[in-house]
């Protein structure tokens, strides 16, 4: 094995008890039996499987479903990192919202020269289609996915913003309710701040971007492309925890620029929609003609201010992997702040002097097309063969532009359950950050994925990575450890167990 | 309520009560053939076919008839739409489409029904034939029981809907053939083979002590088309069927307001039904008349697709 690697529980490398702060979580693992361990992994995923709690793989027969691995050993952020985190989160979401109403309003950023104009309006994610539209209230990135990755202490990065339609939250409910059953220890250990508002917060947000005049309780619904899409059970999960329709575009109809569904009692206009159908598909009088997920005259209703769309059409501009080298510049040009969230050093191929880098330097970085996702179109130099390698470097010299590069980072790990018992493995995390007309807020939790693979980086599901748990402690951890490590609550009554009765170490 | 979704809450409903349906047509036709004192052998695999109406399709796959062959086409045969697995995939894909409608426990009744499948490519033993045919009846029972502890609104009625114009269809595809195709030529009627395929019916619907409680005459089969056919208080019988469809009707009128085509029809059914003795059925011709209910119940379903804007 190549180097080691910060440890999300265990610590620095060389370190052979738990960081202090998760000196319980620590001697859970040690006291828990592998085999224990396992048990409640398995009776996890049989209860995943029974619920169908599946993605669909694409390339497979359409019957193919698969559970995402879910690993037992959660992923822990103590209170000061996920403060810090957290603040930093919203003030990159800020900007990529100002950033938004920008690039498709004044397009001051491009006037004061903050970022070249071809780059984003010579981009393929830029709708030219958008430019004079704005949103309900200005909100563009309702829901914001930020993957991040931590290479020591206090270092995270961001990996990559999606501001499109990022995936995954219904995980992080699930996987929470399977340790809550499963580890129920766990959270009498550590004091955990909850997750399961998410839905709550979801519609409330959803509901203060209905277009103006609405009334006081718009109508909200969900847009699938229908259950052969991969995040098929998200879209349903969150639909049914919102209380709200789960529409295919069939069900929607638009007349006069007013969008409506049908139902079994008519008609009944529609105020809200969270769509999990990629701007392309999404009105076929606009983008692709092919298409039949999309609703036609959609965007004519989007632009005549008659429904609020989330997140809203022409987003994928701001989650580029070419834009997102310049994100500190965004963040500082509309935050007038220092960036608080780093991003990993990047070099833009499109750029003689980082192609020539990267060229030189094949072995050692990630080079990802600027469009691609879910882990394909990619290469991880250190890992690659050397057919990938000259493959890649043959791609970059034909048309650079489609390329970054990244250093390969050594990616903290976490205690996973491997065949021969818990072993460290690369993790990185995505929070959900949620934009409405009253701010910016961050659900305390998040999405871990991890590689299964020993060493392996790639943690994509679709790649074979898994998932765990990622707890936020709330503040008052210590004052709880400290004073009720050994006492169990039944029934509102509180029973001191053991002999000694004195009330802590106070 | 979305119209697609009214539309694949009635046909989940139509789809597992169809592979419940063929579950216990399969249950009882082993047991006719294995179990009874007279073994009937590839006559009641033949019946069994026939009941739902697949005898060419299975002609088609060039199979002679056989327990073996016979189950496997009406159990896990992909290629064949009428097998528990399609039905159950059919019915799973319903229910995925409306997620959002269906409760936990419902959904995980559906996976679990359609996971009793999965990597199964054969039949087995007739022991297992019957584990598995017993599986999918306790899915269906769980199923419907997590649909009776759901909100009672339109996501209930309309299951219960679809439910209902199978289980018509069905009891009256059962009947109709059970009774004209089954006895071997020569056979006495009310002979062994005879009272073994009488038991059969009851033990299909799951009514062989309800005979017993509502008839004290032994096996008559009059009486057994009497219980199939006119007693409301059988769940699978034809006439509680109609009753359970103009219930639901009328629940699903008095939420929605959407009152049309389809009340009318059943409505009318019901009231003709109420004054049906089944002694003047069979002396008019029972065949005629379970012929022209199946065709009516098919109006029905049509009117109740109109009636309600399925897509």
């Amino acid at each position: 094995m190549g180097k080691q690697a910060f440890d999300e529980i265990m610590g620095t490398p060389g370190d052979t008890t738990a960081r202090p702060e998760l000196a319980a979580l620590g001697k859970w693992i040690e006291d828990t039996p592998d085999a224990e361990l396992r048990r409640r992994q398995e009776a996890a995923e049989t209860t995943f499987r029974q619920l169908g709690i599946t993605f669909a793989v694409y390339g497979e027969n359409e019957a193919a479903e698969r559970i995402i691995p879910f690993d037992i050993v959660p992923r822990v952020f103590l209170h000061d990192e996920w403060t810090r985190l957290s603040d930093g989160l919203v003030q990159r979401v800020e900007a990529i919202n100002a950033f938004l109403d920008d690039i498709y309003g004044e397009r001051r950023i491009l006037k004061e020269g903050i970022l070249p104009e071809d780059l984003v309006l010579g981009n393929a994610q830029f709708r030219p289609e958008i430019a004079g539209i704005r949103p309900p209230h200005g909100v563009w990135a309702h829901i914001c996915g930020i993957d991040l990755v931590r290479t020591g202490p206090d270092d995270f990065f961001v990996l990559e913003d999606n501001a499109r339609t990022p995936s995954g939250v219904s995980y992080m409910l699930e996987n929470r309710e399977a340790m809550l059953r499963l580890c129920p220890e766990l959270f009498r250990e550590f004091r955990v701040a909850a997750v399961d508002s998410y839905p709550d917060l979801l519609l409330e947000t959803m509901k203060s971007v209905a277009p103006h005049g609405t009334g006081s309780n718009p109508t909200c619904v969900l847009l699938t492309p229908g259950h052969y899409n991969s995040a098929y059970y998200e879209h349903s999960f969150l639909a049914d925890s919102m209380g709200i329709e789960l529409v295919e575009a069939a069900d929607l109809v638009v007349d006069d620029d007013v969008v409506w569904m049908r139902t079994i009692a008519g008609r009944v206009k529609v105020d809200v929609i969270y769509r999990r159908i990629d701007d392309d598909y999404l009105d076929p009088l606009v983008f692709r003609p092919d298409s039949a997920l999309g609703v036609p005259g959609l965007i004519a209703a989007y632009a005549a201010g008659n429904v609020a769309i989330m997140n809203a059409p022409g987003n994928g501009i701001a989650d580029d992997k070419a834009i997102y080298s310049y994100m500190p510049d965004i963040v500082k040009f509309y935050s007038g702040g220092e960036c608080k969230l780093r991003n990993v050093e990047t070099w833009r191929c499109r750029e003689p002097q980082a192609l020539k880098y990267v060229l030189d330097n094949l072995e050692d970085v990630v080079v990802k097309l600027v469009d691609g996702s879910g882990g394909y179109g990619m290469l991880v130099g250190p890992t690659a063969s050397k057919q990938e390698i000259e493959d890649f470097r043959a791609a970059l010299i034909a048309e650079p532009h489609r390329y970054i590069a990244q250093p390969t980072l050594a990616l903290s790990t976490v205690p996973t359950m491997a065949k021969g018992g818990l072993s460290p493995r690369h993790v990185d995390f995505r929070p959900f950050v949620l934009s409405g007309s009253k701010g910016v807020q961050v659900v305390p939790g998040g999405l871990t994925r991890v590689a299964l693979k020993e060493g392996s980086l790639v943690v994509n599901s679709s790649q074979g990575g898994g998932t765990k748990d990622s707890f936020v402690l709330m503040a008052d951890q210590s004052q709880r450890m400290n004073a009720g490590g050994m006492s169990q609550t039944m029934g509102g009554m509180t029973q001191t167990s053991g002999a000694q009765t004195s009330g802590g170490n106070s | 309520m979305l119209s697609r979704t009214a539309s694949s809450l009635y046909w989940l409903g139509r789809y597992f009560e169809r592979a419940d349906f063929i579950a216990r047509l399969v249950e009882a036709t082993v047991r006719l053939d294995v179990l009874s004192s007279q073994p009937s052998g590839d006559a009641a695999w033949a019946s069994a076919l026939a009941v739902t109406e697949t005898d060419e399709a299975f002609a088609a796959t060039g199979v002679g008839i056989g327990q073996r062959d016979v189950v496997r086409f009406l159990t896990l045969d992909s290629s064949h739409p009428g097998s528990i697995v399609r039905c159950l995939d059919m019915a799973r894909n319903n229910a995925k489409a409306v997620r959002t409608a269906l409760t936990r426990e419902a959904w995980t009744a559906i996976n679990r029904a359609w996971l009793l499948f999965e990597n199964r490519a054969t039949p087995g033993s007739t022991t297992s034939q019957l584990n598995l045919v017993e599986a999918v009846k306790n899915e269906t029972r769980g199923f419907e029981g997590a649909v009776h502890r759901m909100l009672r609104n339109q996501t209930t009625w309309f299951i219960r809907l679809g439910q209902a114009v199978e289980r018509a269809d069905n009891t009256a595809r059962l009947l109709d053939v059970k009774y004209h195709i089954l006895l071997p030529e020569g056979e006495r009627l009310g002979g062994a083979i005879d009272r073994d395929q009488w038991t059969t019916i009851l033990q299909t619907v799951s009514a062989v002590t309800a005979y017993r409680w509502l008839y004290n005459d032994g096996l008559r089969p009059a009486d057994v088309i009497d219980l199939l056919l006119a007693r409301s208080e059988l769940p699978r019988s034809l006439a509680a069927s109609v009753e359970e469809t103009v219930d639901v009707l009328n629940l699903l009128a008095k939420r929605t307001g959407n009152h049309g085509e389809a009340d009318r029809m059943a409505r009318m059914r019901a009231s003709r039904m109420a004054k049906t003795r089944s002694g003047e059925v069979i002396a008019s011709g029972l065949h005629q008349y379970l012929q022209a209910f199946i065709a009516e119940n098919a109006l029905l379903h049509g009117a109740i697709g109109r009636q309600f804007k399925f897509l």
